[in-house]
């Protein structure tokens, strides 16, 4: 039986505490009697026949019609499909979407449906490359539609292929896939790591053009949700939801299946990182060690290398289908069950070790942006009710932030980094006075619709997601960091630990309270 | 004296002529003792329990010792083997990994279509490690248990288990299914034996049986390319490709019998033949309709039908034969 999460209040015996630092780790003494780790909850166990499951997800639906009710000859069926920032890291073979989109073409094959779309929803992101489709979908799917063509990616910038559904009471375009939008039943193949995933978010991001995206991807929504993990305190959320109703009213039929997944998130010889640092057995030391020192000494490359070969071996929790709605809020059940951990108050020094990966980065360099994009970003959000840290407080991260950039991936992030943030940190003024020319650049678009790159716009959006972060927190600590870059960012950098809390003292006193968000594995705080 | 040693020596040329008479006379000239007794008519010898064929032994194969050299042979001359000869492209391993994920993977059944020798080598070096531990192969005991070097060659290296084709023997099926409850894994070919004329044959209820009584899922398999690589009647192996593709594991329905049940896994092996040959939604829709092309080839008889087999050979793997390298001649 899993052990749920719990609070640890830190004494003298509590041994150092594990943090990410990008691609390595550290182990981190923290002060006794005014610290506490949030411990997450032990990985779920998974279901067993995850094929049967699923079959029994499709033909009993959640008030919808079993699926092959809803499948006849001759119709347009689209399916969608999560892209490579689900999950993180990637799951081992077979993906959830290969299972879930084979068990429905086994479906569409009895019912005689000729007409099958496969698309990527990749909103903004970058296109995904043909290996890490084929690790999402498996070769059989791959190799019977990538060389038809009827396999593709969603391009938010081809407007000849966009179709505008209708707009919402508060003037929002909903505008998506012309393919999705005159399907007769669209199929949303999803994976649920977090929270903030799923439901309308699917398809109001994954296949809309960035006009449609703009309405709630800014400044002035982000900051106002609280949080990302809590869709009904989130004016993203609430966004998404009137797109959502826009298209249940005007749009094509959605079908949406969506999958739920534990936190077995390392296998061995990483399956150390997930264990309490006191339950360590002499193996788990000697590993800790090896891996650290060795990865001290490879080159970065090799190190990113490494970390990101790491396939995880998640197990699926739960599975459930029909209307996206209802659907999500089942699904939103089973993420909480695996993530909430109870805490009691807010605290003045919040502290995350900052992972090798966020969600815009698989097989890339976690860039100085993203990085404040997962400290501010997703770790902050990581809460439902108040935010861990209370406002003013201060929030310490450890990570090496070096000014490194993946050219292909990444590319207006780099100029991003070189001409924005110098200019200006403020979510609001950076939306005002830059957004625009990187969103409407032709070179930037054209990177993103026929390379590997990221949409012109997605570094603000990265920066947008912490903004309320970056609004709550009195002072942003990176630990370790390459200075001069932390500057920029607008954060302050220390060498150690102790540094950084002897800096917090002056914005929260000496005798702050602190907590640290003890990741891996994910949880959300549930903070009464 | 002349006279004496004269007769003397036609006496010794007597003896050597009828020595050499003897030694050319073939035995069948010689009677009962010196052949087997002849059965009279309306008497009934039983049966005499030789040792060979389904009555083999194969006990003895699968001690510590034996699957340790067993072990060695798999991953040196097979596995070498395997990659020079046949070069396979295996896929569908996703399909099992539910299973090979259990801490105690249970037994499976695989059973592949059957054109060449090579397939049970390819066979043994597809199947994912997990089973390929305790793997048991059926195989003919008219032909791999006739004789005792080729018994013991067979036990040895394949972890071979004697199984009567002709007639349904229950001794084999009870060690087979005793096997399988104890672990073991097994592949069993169900056409029964390597194809005629390169297409495939109706299947045998083999697998489907032993599922029925052992409760072990059976696994269809296609193997494509053997054939041409090193069918039946070739003087010698052609070196080539081949693809191994492993379906979804099978169970028998409540209610089904291990005739319709064994009709399932033939379709599940068909749409597998067809997947390998188009692609995974061809082969999905087809199957839907049932109009995947059959494993045992078209009707009609003579050379159309190695005319189409011809055809659908280019569609496989066999067609993407290795080219020999010929470097352009250098002209100076």
């Amino acid at each position: 039986m899993p052990r749920p999460g719990f609070v640890l209040d830190v004494d003298r015996s509590t041994p150092p505490m594990l943090f990410w630092r990008g691609e390595n780790f550290s182990l981190e003494k923290l002060p006794a009697d005014r610290t506490r780790v949030i411990y997450p909850p032990e990985p779920l166990p998974g279901i067993d026949d995850v094929d049967g499951a699923i079959r029994n997800a499709l033909l009993n639906p959640l008030d919808m019609d079993p699926l092959p009710a809803l499948l006849t000859p001759g119709m347009k069926l689209t399916i969608c499909f999560d892209d490579a920032s689900l999950s993180l890291p990637k799951m081992r073979r077979p993906d959830t979407r290969q299972r879930i989109i084979e068990a429905v073409l086994e479906l569409a094959a009895e019912a005689g449906v000729d007409d099958v779309h496969l698309i990527a929803a990749l909103g903004l992101h970058r296109r995904m490359h043909d290996y890490e489709l084929r690790h999402v979908l498996g070769d059989r799917i791959f190799d019977a539609f990538h060389p038809r063509g009827l396999l593709y990616q969603h391009d938010a910038e081809d407007y000849d292929n966009l179709s505008v559904i209708g707009e919402t009471d508060e003037g929002e375009v909903v505008e998506i896939s012309k393919r999705v939008a005159e399907s007769d039943l669209v199929v949303y193949a999803n994976i649920n790591q977090v929270a903030m995933d799923g439901g309308w978010k699917s398809i109001t991001t994954g296949v809309a053009s960035y006009r449609c995206l703009s309405y709630h991807h800014n400044p002035a929504t982000l900051q106002n949700t609280r949080s990302l993990m809590d869709r009904h305190h989130s004016a993203l959320h609430h966004s998404l939801w009137r797109m959502g109703e826009v298209l249940r009213e005007h749009g094509p039929k959605i079908f949406t299946v969506e999958t739920t997944l534990n936190t077995d998130t390392f296998p061995s010889p990483f399956d150390f990182l997930a264990k309490r640092e006191w339950e360590w057995t002499a193996k788990d030391r000697a590993t800790f060690l090896a891996t650290q020192k060795s990865l001290d000494r490879v080159p970065v490359k090799m190190r990113r290398k490494i970390m990101h070969s790491i396939e995880s071996p998640y197990r699926m929790t739960g599975v459930h289908a029909g209307f996206t709605p209802t659907v999500h809020e089942k699904t939103l059940e089973n993420v909480y069950a695996q993530h909430l951990v109870d805490v009691e108050g807010q605290t003045d020094i919040l502290t995350m070790g900052i992972p090798y990966i966020c969600p815009y980065n698989p097989e890339g360099i976690m860039n100085p942006i993203l990085v404040m994009c997962m400290g501010l970003g997703y770790l902050f959000n990581m809460y439902r009710g108040k935010p861990l840290v209370r406002e003013g407080g201060v929030i310490i991260m450890t990570h090496p932030t070096y000014r490194d950039f993946h050219s292909v991936h990444h590319p207006s992030y780099i100029d991003f980094f070189e001409e924005v943030l110098p200019d200006t940190t403020d979510p609001a003024v950076m939306s005002e006075k830059w957004e625009a020319k990187y969103a409407e650049d032709e070179w930037y678009r054209h990177l993103y619709r026929t390379g590997n790159a990221y949409h012109g716009v997605h570094p603000f959006y990265a920066w947008y997601w912490g903004a309320h972060g970056q609004q709550h927190a009195g002072r942003v600590i990176i630990v370790g960091g390459d200075a001069p870059t932390v500057r920029r960012l607008g954060f302050t950098p220390a060498s150690t630990m102790n540094d950084a809390l002897e800096i917090a003292a002056d914005v929260v006193g000496r005798s702050a309270s602190i907590t640290h968000l003890h990741v891996p594995s994910v949880l959300v705080a549930d903070v009464k | 004296m002349a006279k004496k040693s004269l007769r003397r020596a036609q006496q010794l040329a007597g003896s050597a002529e009828q020595a050499v008479r003897a030694a050319a006379t073939p035995l069948r000239n010689f009677g009962f003792p010196y052949r087997a007794p002849t059965v009279p008519r309306g008497v009934e010898v039983p049966a005499e329990i030789t040792g060979l064929g389904a009555h083999y032994d194969t006990g003895w194969a699968r001690r510590p010792v034996a699957s340790f050299a067993r072990g060695l042979i798999t991953e040196g001359p097979i596995r070498l083997a395997t990659r020079l000869l046949t070069n396979p492209e295996i896929v569908g391993h996703d399909r099992l990994a539910d299973l090979a994920r259990l801490d105690d993977p249970p037994a499976l059944i695989f059973a592949p279509t059957h054109h060449s020798h090579f397939d049970t080598g390819l066979m043994i070096r597809a199947i994912p490690v997990v089973w390929r531990r305790d793997l048991v192969v059926a195989a003919a005991a008219d032909y791999f248990f006739d004789k005792k070097w080729k018994a013991a060659i067979s036990a040895l290296s394949l972890n071979a288990i004697p199984i009567d084709r002709e007639v349904t023997g229950r001794a084999s099926s009870d060690l087979l299914a005793a096997l399988i409850a104890d672990g073991h894994s097994l592949v069993i070919y169900p056409e029964g034996g390597r194809s005629q004329d390169g297409w495939g044959q109706e299947f045998k209820g083999g697998a489907a049986y032993l599922s029925s009584k052992t409760g072990a899922p059976v696994v269809p398999v296609f193997i494509d390319g053997t054939g041409a690589i090193f069918g039946k009647g070739m003087k010698r192996p052609k070196p080539g490709r081949t693809k191994v593709v492993f379906g979804r594991p099978m169970l028998a329905d409540d209610d089904e019998s291990t005739r319709r049940f064994n009709a399932r896994i033939e379709r599940a092996v068909t749409t597998l033949g067809d997947e390998a040959l188009t692609d995974y939604w061809t082969a999905r829709q087809r199957a839907a309709t049932g109009d995947n092309p059959p494993l045992t080839g078209p009707e009609f008889t003579g050379w159309r039908r190695d005319w189409a087999l011809a055809d659908r050979r280019k569609l496989g793997a066999a067609g993407k034969r290795r080219r020999q390298q010929r470097p352009w001649p250098d002209l100076g």
